[in-house]
């Protein structure tokens, strides 16, 4: 990979911040976007923005065309069978929140069993915290390995016949885990349930086959994998979501409307209720041709290369604690002695230095960890080894820093 | 900015108040006790107020977060001391201005310590940290009104 020809696609990644370069190492929460994804966008605002599968007028056909080749592109990104299986949506959350209320309405009952995890984020929580309650089902946990990594006697222990809904991240935004989804669908599989996988950290970092990892269900977002905010899709096998209800009424998602009853869109339309996000969709295509144009094995590659880097250089400082497997994903949650993380994340600012600080949406694997926030550095296909260099040197000014104030 | 502006915001006194937090503990007998967080970062302060015949009799807090949080609490705790409700609340208000950059009346408002939290109004990110504990002082107000 030419990380130069990289770099260039970024413009944001050229500027000064608070007197330095930038070096923006806050790509789990938010990617930054390639010129050839907002000249996109741009073109579809200037050129031909006009709302979808209605009228018959020209534009309309432009922006339709392009709508559905988004869909096909996000189809051959994640190698699913058919694009009935990719709907578009606001993002993961969404995603999520719909499988739950309506897979989840309609086949889980009193008594049964919904299994997630604890390193999970809270939009792969909560919905089933919800929905275990509305049910009165039982939400269980699968319990973490020390590293924080999941063992598969637990997994099989966990999931029993009572168990309709197993939700799992693929990759943790706090641990970098990654976890044997393939293996899980097979556990699941078994006992009759279904397997959610929240795709967030995973799509944008490593080659995605869903039939490979034969998941019933993959959430992602666009916004942290080059393309823009508000747009996600849900990946759903076909005879299962054929078989669902729509989860929002009205414009686009009906076929024939009475007084008293509607029939609903065929798939995928029918779980795209309003104007969907067109301007999103088209920009999400444009950041797939890109990713693949460069390879995800590729991306894969350079991110392992980072992580690498950056966790032999963390080794080596006193006093920090990373958290998490050696093995891991391209992002690094780490504390350091006698510093929180906000006033580790303000003076690494004031260097120019972009890291997240906090919970990072993940309150109970906190409380497993142990503290009350953390720091976290990710990384992605535009970083480099000498930023890696700036952000240690900035840890490094951050202790002598707080031990001088002291 | 350089690491010279950083210390408008890490200032001896702030950093004192950090590592030698006054009034950190538990009040004894009655008193009310306000549960507060930042959910955008995780911070929590527990604040313990005495409030008797509308005055601020004695204040106590524990909790868990950064240097501005917990220097703030700190600082705030000392501040509202024999303080009145009424008086508690316009300094909670006069800090609010100050959090957003405004010049406060020292002929209004004491400063004192709170001085030093000053700089944090020029780091927006920072500002609910150092107002948490103010917050939920004003909460607890509330709460002593309504009873």
């Amino acid at each position: 990979m030419d990380i130069k020809a990289v770099r260039d696609a970024f413009p944001i990644l050229h500027q000064d911040v608070n007197g330095h370069p930038l070096v923006y190492l806050d790509s789990s929460a938010t990617s930054q976007t390639p010129t050839p994804v907002i000249d996109k966008i741009d073109d579809y605002y200037k050129r031909y923005n006009s709302n979808v599968h209605r009228g018959v007028h020209t534009l309309g056909s432009v922006a339709t065309d392009e709508y559905e080749g988004a869909r096909d592109k996000v189809r051959s990104f994640i190698n699913a069978s058919n694009t009935k299986e990719i709907i578009f949506n606001r993002g993961t959350t969404t995603g999520i929140n719909t499988v739950a209320e309506s897979y989840g309405m309609d086949h889980v009952g009193e008594g049964d069993e919904i299994v997630i995890t604890q390193m999970e984020h809270h939009s792969n929580l909560i919905p089933w915290q919800q929905l275990a309650k509305r049910k009165k089902a039982t939400l269980k946990y699968i319990p973490m390995q020390e590293d924080g990594t999941l063992a598969m006697s637990d997994v099989k222990e966990t999931i029993t016949d009572k168990t309709k809904i197993v939700a799992v991240t693929h990759v943790s935004n706090v641990l970098g885990t990654i976890n044997p989804i393939k293996e899980i669908a097979e556990v699941s599989h078994e006992k009759g349930a279904v397997l959610v996988v929240d795709g967030a950290q995973s799509a944008p970092h490593i080659k995605i086959d869903v039939q490979d990892l034969d998941c019933d269900f993959f959430a992602f977002s666009g916004h942290k994998m080059c393309g823009p905010t508000g747009i996600g899709v849900l990946y759903g096998k076909k005879e299962l979501l054929e078989n669902m209800e729509p989860v929002e009424f009205g414009g686009e998602m009906i076929d024939f409307v009475n007084l008293y009853d509607s029939t609903w869109k065929e798939l995928p339309w029918k779980f795209e209720g309003g104007t969907p996000i067109i301007a999103g969709a088209i920009g999400l295509g444009a950041a797939i041709d890109y990713l693949q144009n460069l390879s995800m094995e590729e991306v894969e590659k350079h991110e392992e290369e980072l992580i690498e880097y950056a966790l032999e250089k963390l080794d080596a400082i006193d006093g920090v604690t990373v958290y998490g497997p050696r093995e891991r994903a391209g992002l690094v949650t780490f504390n350091v002695d006698g510093v929180h993380p906000h006033d580790l994340a303000t003076v690494l600012d004031a260097e120019g230095i972009a890291v997240r600080a906090g919970h990072h949406c993940a309150q109970p694997l906190m409380k497993w960890l142990g503290v009350n926030a953390t720091a976290r550095a990710s990384f992605y296909l535009y970083n480099t080894t000498d930023e890696i260099d700036s952000f240690v040197e900035g840890l490094q000014k951050t202790k002598e820093y707080f031990g001088d104030v002291i | 900015m350089s690491f010279n502006n950083l210390d408008t915001l890490y200032r001896q006194v702030i950093m004192d108040h950090y590592k030698n937090p006054r009034n950190k503990g538990s009040l004894e007998g009655d008193h009310l006790a306000i549960d507060m967080n930042n959910p955008t970062c995780g911070d929590r302060i527990q604040l313990q107020l005495k409030i008797e015949d509308g005055v601020v009799e004695d204040a106590k807090f524990d909790g868990e977060g950064c240097s501005i949080s917990l220097s703030s609490a700190s600082m705030m705790t000392q501040a509202v001391q024999g303080k009145t409700v009424e008086e508690a609340l316009e300094m909670s208000k006069l800090f609010s201005a100050m959090m957003q950059g405004e010049e406060v009346d020292p002929e209004k408002f004491d400063l004192e310590d709170i001085e030093a939290l000053q700089g944090v109004s020029q780091f927006p990110a920072r500002i609910k940290c150092a107002t948490l504990s103010w917050k939920a002082m004003e909460q607890g107000v509330d709460q002593s009104e309504e009873a």
